[in-house]
């Protein structure tokens, strides 16, 4: 094993499909658009969509505002659109490319009907496309869609051409353009009036492709009364060049209904001790409370990329609507993140919770940046933010910028912070009760982020634990 | 049980234990004493395998095995048990995950059958009522927001729960009123058996009385300058000290 073999070998996914694939010359220019939307044949009003937000694109500038270090992206490098190549279109999931079975077996993704997850229907992005849904007849049944965007484009139009950067502009920032521009694929999910979604939906998004950027786009549309959770996975092999990840999810949530939306983004990180390579991770994600007592509910674990640029956000327009976020963002080596939420107070009563946990471990920075904002006519709205850092060891960084806008006088707003450091002592004391480094390094990390990792679906959770001691064990030593 | 010869620590470049020795047969108590910066609590961190300090020279010999050689965990396996003088605070732990953890890390590494969360809390229940602790710290984050007093209680807990065959009590006394001194002692005791022993660190001949030691001895600049039996406290109680000269050895 080399060296490099060795600092990599806690990244278990940094494997590569050796599998033929099918893409378009590097480059970004109308083209580039023109051709991706042809290769999916895409109607007219989408092609019009990605033109007008690469028009806005051109005119825009990369953000600097973030407590971000990075050289600059040429986005005339990228591979725009990349995918497995099809030998014909097939029926189900087992009659996928046996090597793309394999690579999601590896990853913990069984897809043979046999092994699949219990009660989580799961979606397959593999580099610029979906490659199959698991669960579709049962979804079927209750009147769930889960399926790729370009599935969607397909089948149901009018709610794309309705939904689509209804919540995200366009023009958003410079990143939603781009994405707005080029986005190949991503999940698509519209849960019925009155429907309680009988799984749980997944995602698994895998960039395999050494060049190919990712830009997937996912919509998520709930009715009056329907409740669905979502949960995406993120991971890309291990190269020694960066790879840009910019996608967009918009979320949009009726009266009474309650979407809750989970991410374990593990994208790889970086060399620890060198920082060569990893996944820039752009990327915006934005829910509409739309509808009266609608819920909106986010829950990210993030524990790799190289840089991590993300405010998944609630814009609470419904009367007394509720917006959650619950975030874990743990960095080591020399990555570096920059996450937090926006909770936008615009009905009445509204109510927004914000629980962020930031560990940093080596030489990473680790910033929380959140925006509170209680619109003049959001009578009595009302926000709790609790704001932790854990450092571990001192080469780290911590930062927290919150920023607070308060229209209305009746609202009220709580802000709680602390910073601490995961101390040799503590794990010491559980050491010398017996207790295994290992284990010891588990008890404390958890215990930090107890309140974030509950939750998560079930599934998951022991998952993200593991990820997360994972991550550590080097760091603390 | 325990043979420490010619013990010398450093932490930081400063050199606390020197020439350090100690030897406690099985069912013993020992009581060590000595002023503030002594080397008493060193000895203990350095017993329960603190990665801070380094042992220059001298060895340590458990149950016939180098204990230098051993992480802190294994030393527990081992049945050695050091209870904090400042336990620590862990949040998120509940008390009951902590201590069931522990539990079951050691039952495993001496092959005694390991316990489900339903027989454990049974078992738990039982020892809480030993030290007087109400059962909502089972539930409670480790540590977190006791009292000093409970923090200690919590600790003569664990070791109820994990039944050492040595334990070190560093200044388990300091900051007790009577009352959980009293309560902390009686655990303590009920804990003893031929086959147990035990090595008080403290400043006050009131444990003592409740424990009373074999052996007290005084503690001066890094080594043992003088031993004798449990009369020996009363004296140091009534003069200090003072009457006694550090030896001056070296490493």
């Amino acid at each position: 094993m080399s060296t490099d073999q060795f600092f990599q070998s806690e990244y278990k996914y940094g494997f590569v499909t050796d599998i033929e694939m099918e893409s378009i010359p590097k480059g970004l220019s109308e083209e580039t658009i023109r051709r991706i939307s042809a290769i999916k044949k895409e109607p007219d009003f989408l092609l019009q969509f990605r033109l007008r937000a690469f028009e806005k694109w051109k005119g825009m500038k990369e953000p600097n505002w973030a407590k971000l270090g990075y050289p600059p992206i040429d986005y005339q490098n990228i591979c725009y659109y990349s995918a497995p190549k099809k030998k014909q279109a097939i029926k189900s999931l087992d009659e996928l490319d046996p090597e793309l079975l394999r690579t999601f077996e590896k990853l913990g993704i069984p897809l043979d009907e046999q092994k699949r997850l219990s009660n989580v229907a799961v979606d397959i992005v593999f580099d610029s496309v979906s490659i199959g849904t698991t669960f579709q007849k049962k979804l079927k049944e209750a009147g769930v869609v889960l399926c790729s965007i370009t599935e969607a484009v397909e089948l149901y139009p009018e709610l794309v051409e309705k939904y689509l950067g209804s919540v995200v502009p366009i023009g958003d920032n410079y990143f939603a353009a781009l994405n707005s521009a080029v986005f190949s694929d991503g999940s698509f999910v519209y849960i019925p009036k009155g429907v309680k979604c009988p799984m749980e939906l997944s995602t698994y998004f895998r960039i395999n492709d050494k060049e190919t950027g990712q830009f997937e786009r996912t919509l998520i549309i709930a009715e009056d009364d329907s409740y669905v959770s979502y949960l995406e996975g993120c991971t890309a092999p291990a190269y020694d060049k960066n790879q840009l990840h910019a996608a967009v999810v918009e979320l949009v949530a009726r009266d009474r209904a309650w979407i809750k939306y989970a991410t374990v983004q593990n994208w790889y990180a970086g060399n620890k001790e060198t920082g060569a390579g990893g996944i820039f991770n752009f990327v915006t994600k934005r829910g509409r409370c739309a509808g009266f007592k609608s819920k909106i509910s986010w829950t990210q674990v993030e524990v790799g990329s190289a840089i991590t640029w993300k405010y998944p956000s609630c814009i609470l327009q419904g009367d007394e609507s509720v917006g959650e976020f619950y975030s874990v963002a743990l960095t080591n080596g020399k990555m570096q993140a920059d996450t937090g939420t926006k909770m936008i107070h615009l009905g009445k009563k509204t109510r927004s919770t914000i629980v962020s946990k930031g560990i940093a471990a080596d030489a990473s920075r680790n910033s929380y940046r959140g925006l509170v904002h209680i619109a003049k006519r959001a009578d009595g709205a009302r926000n709790y933010t609790q704001c932790d850092s854990m450092l571990v060891k001192d080469k780290c960084c911590v930062t927290t910028y919150p920023y607070i806008e308060v229209g209305n006088p009746s609202s009220s707003v709580e802000h709680e912070a602390s910073t601490s450091k995961m101390s040799a002592d503590q794990l010491f004391y559980l050491r010398a009760r017996g207790i295994s480094q290992e284990e010891a390094i588990h008890m404390v990390v958890n215990g930090f982020c107890k309140r974030v990792i509950q939750e998560l679906p079930l599934e998951f959770a022991a998952e993200a634990q593991k990820l997360l001691t994972l991550k550590l064990e080097n760091s603390v030593g | 049980m325990l043979l420490i010869k010619k013990l010398c620590v450093e932490i930081e470049g400063k050199k606390i234990l020197k020439s350090f020795d100690l030897q406690v047969l099985p069912g013993e108590i020992h009581a060590l004493m000595g002023p503030n910066g002594a080397g008493k609590s060193t000895l203990a961190k350095v017993l329960a395998g603190h990665p801070d300090y380094e042992v220059t020279s001298g060895e340590i010999l458990f149950q016939g095995k180098d204990l230098l050689e051993l992480d802190p965990e294994e030393r527990a396996h081992l049945g050695l048990f050091m209870s904090f003088q400042y336990p620590l605070e862990i949040p998120g732990v509940s008390n009951e995950q902590f201590l069931h953890a522990a539990y079951n890390a050691c039952a495993k590494a001496s092959g005694k059958e390991l316990l489900s969360e339903e027989a454990f809390e049974k078992k738990l229940v039982e020892k809480m009522a030993l030290v007087e602790m109400r059962t909502e710290f089972r539930g409670r984050s480790l540590n977190e927001g006791f009292s000093g007093g409970e923090k200690k209680r919590n600790e003569i807990l664990q070791m109820a729960l994990l039944e050492p065959s040595l334990a070190i009590l560093d200044e388990t006394d300091s900051g007790l009123d009577i009352d959980a001194m009293r309560i902390v002692a009686r655990g303590v005791k009920s804990l003893m058996d031929p086959t147990r022993s035990l090595i008080l660190i403290t400043h006050y001949q009131r444990l003592l009385d409740y424990i009373p030691p074999d052996f007290v001895h005084v503690v001066l600049d890094g080594t043992i300058v003088e031993s004798g039996s449990k009369e020996l406290a009363l004296k140091l109680e009534e003069r200090g000290y003072d009457f006694l000269t550090p030896q001056g050895a070296s490493c």
